[in-house]
């Protein structure tokens, strides 16, 4: 009974279905990751997909708070996000595979994973893109369902574009429910950030709009929720749009045509210290903090495993859809 | 009916509709205070507030990419793009985000989108405030683009635009707005993809869009004291075009001039021309004429101006060479 094995740390139950949902999520997304770059390796995958590895901290501890009625927008490298805002996982991966009981019925691919009933209007594969989108969907939250948001993730390379000054200056101008979540990976493609951007941090560019912006380790994932948090909280109150930058990194290459884990432009030295501080590993080493046990962590790894082995299958299994669905849906 | 301007149709048609549906907004530079710098939002910021007359800075790319994102998410925004040379500005969003992202979903995501904008030389405006760039949207699929010839058809177009829940590029022009026409003060929807034979005649077939019409059928006036009968078609919508009408009028006339305002290259002339090649190729009895502005940039001294462009007298007399041949 957990009030006669009180923990020193004293956490409450709301703290350690937190943490354990927070560290499920994490772990659902690396499976499924994993999965699909076995996919991939074993040539299933019939195109593009950009893997999210690494990153996990970002993406659980940003999505984490926002309800099934708020607006989600990321990137293509949004697998990630596209589970943690709720969508199951065998559309999802049928997508990947191109098949007809994929999310986008095989017309988006990995780059557009779309699930309307969750809020999530498709990944952004045109990088910086998606930021003016969500500005237009913050208008729609304030006007439509006041408390509700929109978050928009994207990388370190839109943070560059044109979009990402436009947007922000709207947002702030009209004072709109969006919360800017920016992972910075530290490189667009092969360039690192350092090369590309003259301001030394993304969060500091908040200033210039008059609007909160923090930076925050994005290999944890309690200091990305922490920050998500506020800044949803600000946005469902009205009082405006964040920016959050998460420092973070991706152990793979930018794409599948991008070998060895982009060794072409760092070094392995870079990528095994980073594997060091791996989110999923380092949380679920502090799982106990939170009153968590560890058969029911196994256990639940377990239930993992085999959701995202049934996707997987699912999708293997799935048909591909017939030629006539190539000239639907397009007025 | 009542006899009102092109514009003025325009700004009824959108006050009608943010009467109708208060999920309506528009958004745009200068549309407020300033009433559109062709007058087609004037007094809509006094009757309806900064809520749903918004002014925006000067960001083409993102204000367009927010009428995306409050289109997919429940509201109907109509935006104004002042120029349609400034519409490459927002090329991504146009092209690449409105035209693609029901495709994309599989159906999922509907993009109830309306971007205004003009073609059209209004005299010393120079090369980046005088193309007609219609042809540069009829590349992609999923983006319906429109080009109203009159006030009647700008009412009726808008109406359907908004009625068809579709990502609509709605292509106005600087000639037309003071141009004035029997409008419906009710109803009028004009509907998407559907030609219109503008004038019946029997001699050659002339297609041509937005102010081109006016001037094809003042030529189709000039030619008629010569006993000629053009016959002018009037697409309407640009794409997805509907050639059935256009093929129709082939078939009879056995004669075609089409007459537009853009370059010539990669232009609307030649676009069209080239179905008519693949497509009616046995219903003509002479080649496919084209009466396009040249492969120049738009000067500003009018000695040079005016010279480029299409005149009913030069249309006429095309059509004349066109009918002996």
């Amino acid at each position: 009974m957990a009030e006669t094995t009180a923990t020193p740390t004293a956490a409450s139950e709301e703290q350690r279905t937190r943490a354990i949902e927070l560290y499920s999520l994490m772990h659902r997304i690396r499976l499924f990751e994993d999965a699909l770059l076995e996919l991939q390796l074993a040539g299933k995958v019939p195109g593009l997909a950009q893997l999210c590895q690494g990153q996990e901290a970002a993406v659980a501890g940003s999505v984490y708070s926002l309800r099934r009625t708020d607006w989600m927008i990321a990137t293509y490298r949004g697998h990630g996000h596209a589970i943690a805002k709720g969508s199951p996982m065998r559309p999802l991966m049928a997508e990947m595979l191109g098949k007809a009981t994929g999310c986008c019925k095989g017309k988006g691919g990995p780059m557009h994973l779309t699930d309307m009933a969750v809020r999530n209007p498709g990944l952004h594969p045109v990088v910086g893109a998606h930021l003016p989108i969500a500005v237009g969907i913050g208008m729609s939250c304030r006007k439509l369902e006041p408390g509700s948001v929109c978050l928009v993730d994207f990388g370190d390379g839109a943070a560059q574009c044109g979009t990402f000054h436009e947007s922000l200056n709207m947002a702030a101008l009209w004072k709109l429910p969006v919360v800017f979540v920016c992972e910075n990976n530290l490189y667009a493609v092969s360039v690192p950030i350092s090369e590309a951007s003259a301001s030394a941090t993304i969060a500091q560019r908040a200033a210039a709009y008059s609007m909160p912006g923090v930076r925050v380790d994005g290999m944890d994932v309690l200091a990305v929720l922490e920050a998500s948090e506020q800044a949803i909280g600000r946005a469902r109150r009205g009082e405006g749009p964040s920016l959050i930058e998460c420092v973070c990194y991706r152990y793979v290459g930018h794409s599948q045509h991008d070998p060895d884990s982009g060794l072409k432009y760092r070094s392995r030295e870079e990528i095994e210290a980073w594997k060091q501080r791996d989110p999923i590993v380092t949380f679920r080493a502090r799982l106990a903090e939170f009153g968590v046990a560890s058969e029911s962590v196994e256990d639940l790894e377990t239930r993992n495993r085999a959701e995202v082995d049934d996707a997987a299958q699912f999708a293997l299994d799935s048909p591909y859809p017939d030629f006539e669905e190539a000239f639907t849906d397009v007025y | 009916m009542a006899k009102i301007t092109y514009s003025e149709a325009i700004r009824q048609t959108l006050r009608e509709l943010m009467h109708r549906d208060d999920r309506v907004l528009l958004l745009g530079e200068d549309i407020g205070l300033y009433d559109g710098v062709f007058k087609c939002t004037r007094g809509l910021l006094a009757e309806f507030g900064k809520d749903r007359v918004i002014d925006t800075p000067i960001s083409e790319l993102s204000f367009v990419g927010a009428g995306v994102g409050m289109a997919l998410s429940g509201l109907r925004p109509i935006v104004e793009l002042m120029f349609v040379d400034f519409a490459v500005l927002a090329m991504d969003q146009i092209v690449n985000q409105a035209a693609k992202l029901k495709y994309m979903s599989g159906g999922a995501v509907e993009v109830p989108l309306i971007v205004r904008t003009n073609l059209g030389t209004r005299g010393g405006a120079a090369a980046q405030h005088s193309q007609s760039l219609h042809a540069s949207f009829l590349h992609y699929p999923g983006l319906v683009t429109v080009a109203p010839s009159n006030p009647a058809d700008a009412r009726g177009l808008l109406l359907a635009a908004y009625e068809s829940r579709q990502q609509v590029l709605y292509l106005e022009n600087k000639q037309l707005y003071f141009l004035t026409g029997e409008v419906p003060e009710r109803d009028g929807l004009v509907p998407l993809g559907r030609s219109n034979v503008v004038r019946p005649g029997k001699d050659l077939t002339i297609v041509a869009a937005s102010y081109s019409v006016v001037q094809a059928l003042e030529a189709a006036a000039l030619l008629e004291k010569d006993s000629i009968q053009a016959e002018v078609v009037d697409p309407r919508t640009l794409l997805p075009l509907d050639y059935a009408t256009i093929a129709e009028s082939i078939r009879k006339t056995s004669r075609v001039l089409i007459v537009d305002e853009g370059y010539l290259s990669g232009g609307f002339t030649q676009i069209l021309a080239g179905r008519i090649a693949a497509e009616s190729f046995f219903d003509l009895d002479a080649p496919v004429t084209m009466l396009a502005h040249p492969d120049v940039p738009i000067p500003f001294s009018p000695a040079l101006e005016k010279p480029l462009l299409n005149r009913p007298e030069t249309i006429a007399a095309k059509a004349r060479e066109l009918v002996r041949v």
